[in-house]
């Protein structure tokens, strides 16, 4: 029913249009949505069709793949020292960056006052966290591979990771030691304990599933970084599995190796690659994901 | 607390001031770590100018400080207006524009597919999705960012580039290799998507319910409310979101080496291979064997620009951040 002042107000808005626009852009967006998903079940399917046909077509033995090191063959070769690799690397990498991850945030949440250098060692996170990975792999190049005259170890591969996931863990130890109520550090301190008493006994168990969980994931992220070990260390197929001290090919520069080789049957060992390196990090983000839901309930 | 017998009391002083002096240890020990990521920024700095130095010159800059003669072997002229890049080559050329171009060229295009699709699916999660709907499709997202780079290179060789981009390439009448600048563009773009998505959708929620309240009452759509009062309402963590996934895309290394490809050349045509400023680092790298030689001092030179334009873009972000917050009580 329209009135005069209805066809004054509304004569000129079009509401058919107007709902038009809306329905339209409400399925752009949708659509828009959508894609990344879509593209990630292609990206998979993409992986798992191609490592498919490398043990249909090319016969590549899965008990071969994963027990055999690296070959010039391609019918011979295997992802055993490079998954030995990784292992190491992530060890290494977890025991130093976790150190360093922690101890910086629990410096910065507990103790640091609001001086100048509290405040550029904050703002200096933000800018590491945006450093391309690659430019860690030439700082270690330099400075450890060469400076201290190491060599390509899997040491010093394991620094550079170390160093690229140290913000990721700073910041997440510090949202998991904000999320300890400060009700308990009160009630350490009025029992007459040091502020080290307290961070040690008090906050940090209370605070330690979110530090894991965090530092898993960044450790998830590691395991699959390739450039920083290619700056590293050198292109090569590994035969056997190395040791810290020893040259390396880990997961991702062995996939990046066969993935760059024109024949097919690389290509396909490379899919399979990529498939043990997706099971790994999956695994790794299911044990986040259960230590999270686990321990979450009782904080 | 028994304060009857002088000897309890003694002991207590004691482990006092012993817990005293373990938590200055502890703190001291504390500081160290946290000055690591200091001496990490300043060490960059440090071996980047130092080793890019022995590009131009020959030596290291320390050694040129310590006192070894040097002499200048490559202009810094040619280096930022020469449009060959062939340090290692027989007749060397140091212009290091095409490298520069590729990644500009990546990083442009990259845009072009995570700028649109990222805003649109943080519009289509803040505004329009269900909580149900929101809480599948996120973690979905989160996926999307946590598959290693050298991955979508895979992608890019065994599925963008056979099956989408060869087509489109005879189409146009042009003959497709393995690799081109078009497939890098995109899996770029894919991969920074949800970047783009999170940030924005972040921003986009903290955008009070009184403002969309207020143009509803006015009879605006779902579609006006977006745009008219979300968007420019979270206008600068949105900007912020697109210039991390700017400087995440002129980073970006396998992707790109896989998709895109070895030449160094200045092209418009999405279909030729090029060279990014990483992938010439990836091609690059000999490990400890190469010390001295151009190849290795060139991986430096090309960081160094590298890192000066990751450097520019977060400090860019920083500033949108602090200038343009709008802060809603």
């Amino acid at each position: 029913m329209s009135t005069k002042i209805d066809d004054e107000l509304f004569g000129s808005a079009d509401l058919q249009w107007e709902k038009l626009k809306n329905k339209l852009f409400l399925g752009i967006c949708f659509t828009a949505s959508l894609f990344g998903v879509v593209v990630l079940v292609f990206l998979l399917a993409d992986v798992a069709y191609e490592a498919g046909i490398g043990i249909v077509e090319f016969d590549i033995n899965i008990g071969q793949f994963l027990t055999e090191g690296g070959r010039r063959d391609p019918e011979d070769a295997g992802f055993y020292a490079a998954i030995v690799a990784s292992v190491w690397l992530m060890a290494l990498t977890a025991v130093m960056a976790f150190v360093v991850g922690v101890g910086s945030a629990i410096y910065l949440e507990e103790y640091a006052p609001d001086t100048r250098i509290t405040r550029l060692i904050e703002a200096n996170l933000a800018n590491l966290a945006g450093v391309p990975s690659v430019v860690y792999g030439l700082l270690v190049l330099a400075a450890v591979v060469n400076g201290f005259g190491t060599g390509s170890i899997l040491l010093a591969g394991a620094i550079a990771l170390a160093l690229l996931i140290v913000p990721i863990i700073i910041v997440s130890t510090q949202e998991a030691l904000r999320a300890v109520p400060d009700g308990l550090r009160n009630g350490s301190y009025a029992t007459g304990a040091t502020q080290w008493q307290t961070i040690r006994q008090v906050v940090l168990p209370a605070a330690i599933p979110g530090i894991l969980t965090g530092t898993i994931l960044a450790l998830a992220r590691a395991i699959g970084e390739t450039a920083p070990l290619i700056m590293v260390g050198i292109l090569f197929t590994a035969r056997r599995p190395p040791g810290p001290l020893d040259s390396f090919s880990a997961m991702p520069s062995q996939i990046y190796v066969w993935a760059a080789q024109p024949q097919p049957h690389f290509h396909h060992l490379a899919a399979l690659g990529i498939v043990v390196l997706l099971a790994f990090m999956l695994t790794m983000n299911a044990v986040a994901v259960f230590l999270r839901n686990r321990y979450e309930r009782e904080l | 607390m028994s304060t009857d017998s002088p000897n309890d009391s003694a002991i207590t002083g004691d482990v006092a001031r012993a817990d005293r002096i373990r938590n200055r240890h502890a703190r001291r020990l504390l500081f160290t770590c946290a000055s690591v990521t200091v001496i990490t920024t300043v060490a960059i700095f440090a071996v980047l100018i130092d080793n890019a130095f022995s590009y131009f010159y020959g030596v290291t800059l320390h050694d040129a400080i310590l006192g070894v003669t040097f002499e200048q072997q490559v202009s810094f002229s040619e280096f930022l207006t020469g449009t060959r890049w062939a340090p290692d080559h027989a007749r060397p050329a140091h212009g290091v524009l095409p490298i520069v171009y590729g990644t500009l060229a990546i990083t442009v295009g990259a845009a072009f597919v995570s700028i649109p699709i990222g805003t649109a699916t943080a519009i289509y999660l803040s505004e329009y999705a269900s909580p149900a709907v929101r809480s599948k499709l996120k973690p979905t997202l989160e996926v999307l960012a946590g598959i290693p780079t050298i991955v979508y290179g895979f992608f890019a060789i065994s599925f963008i580039t056979p099956l989408f981009i060869s087509p489109l390439g005879n189409l146009f009448g042009h003959h497709v290799g393995r690799y081109n600048m078009l497939a890098g563009c995109i899996v770029v773009g894919i991969m920074t998507i949800p970047m783009v998505s999170s940030i924005s959708e972040d921003a986009m929620s903290s955008v009070p319910d009184e403002l969309r309240n207020g143009a509803y009452a006015l009879g605006a759509t779902k579609f006006d409310v977006s745009t008219k009062v979300v968007l420019p309402a979270s206008i600068s963590g949105v900007f912020a979101s697109y210039i991390l996934a700017v400087s995440r895309a002129i980073g970006e290394t396998m992707a790109v080496t896989l998709a895109a490809g070895f030449q160094a050349q200045i092209t418009g045509n999405p279909f030729d291979e090029i060279m990014t400023m990483t992938a010439y680092m990836v091609s690059m790298a000999r490990g400890e064997s190469a010390v001295g030689t151009v190849e290795y001092q060139s991986l430096f030179a090309v960081g160094l620009v590298l890192f000066v334009m990751t450097l520019t873009m977060n400090l860019l972000n920083d500033w949108i951040k602090r200038r343009y917050r709008e802060e809603y009580q």
